[in-house]
């Protein structure tokens, strides 16, 4: 497993774990490895947690905005949790406000919606 | 390409941006510089997003680049160099502009890192090199 992430089935929940270390070559493994876990494990949903990081660039936003569009693809609803405030606020100010990806304030609230199929 | 004078104030850290991870060493650098001077939480955030956007474009196009940081304790400003020797950056405005990407990025890295600091200065000759210098006050 790559150093920068994490994958792990909790709860017919995928919750990927991302961390400041990940890097070009982490991505693809990543996608790689999340598009076989959700197809195997019949998974109801993605949680993308990003708490461990302290700031979230376009290198970053762009692996987010990847993950999601990978579970929209595979009918898995993804959430992405653990943002700080600060993080969100420089996200606007770049310009990349991840349109298509879903957020809940917490990972508690992400596995509500997902359990009542929001 | 080194094209502006010395940095102001002190010498903090300097980095060498040789592989991807040195990436997030460096941006850390500049996340303990902000801390030093007891940066706000967003300030401290704006500076250490931009300096990454920045170092990584040293990274991907520039060949590797060298980091310095300097702080200036009076105005509680911390300074970032980021110099590169790679091919240059042949049209600026044209780069500036969100949306442009000459690579596999995004294409926000520039014109965003730019609103994110309080300075920001970038000068690039083709086939020499590009320098960007940024700096946020605490």
């Amino acid at each position: 497993m790559s150093q920068g992430t994490g994958i792990y089935l909790v709860d017919g929940i995928l919750l990927v774990g991302i961390d400041e270390n990940i890097n070009d070559s982490d991505i693809l493994d990543l996608e790689d490895r999340l598009a076989e876990r959700v197809h195997e494990s019949r998974a109801r949903g993605i949680v993308i947690d990003i708490s461990a990081l302290e700031i979230v660039d376009t290198f970053v936003g762009r692996i987010i905005a990847q993950l999601a569009g990978i579970g929209a693809l595979l009918d898995s609803p993804t959430y992405l949790v653990g943002m700080r405030p600060a993080v969100a606020m420089t996200l606007v100010e770049l310009g990349m406000t991840l349109p298509t990806v879903r957020t809940a304030r917490n990972l508690q609230h992400a596995v509500e919606r997902l359990r009542e199929g929001r | 390409m080194r094209h502006l004078p010395a940095l102001p104030g002190h010498p903090f850290e300097e980095r060498v941006i040789a592989v991807e991870r040195d990436v997030v060493r460096a941006r850390l650098a500049v996340g303990h510089a902000m801390d030093r001077l007891g940066a706000r939480t967003i300030r401290k955030t704006r500076l250490v997003t931009a300096a990454s956007e920045i170092f990584r474009n040293a990274f991907l196009y520039g060949g590797g680049g060298r980091v310095t940081i300097h702080i200036v304790e009076a105005d509680r400003m911390v300074w970032v160099d980021c110099i590169d020797e790679g091919p240059g950056i042949p049209d600026l405005a044209q780069a500036m502009k969100d949306g442009y990407t000459s690579g596999r990025g995004l294409g926000r890295g520039l014109g965003g890192a730019k609103r994110l600091v309080g300075h920001f200065e970038i000068h690039s000759v083709p086939g020499r090199g590009t320098q960007v210098r940024m700096a946020s006050q605490a």
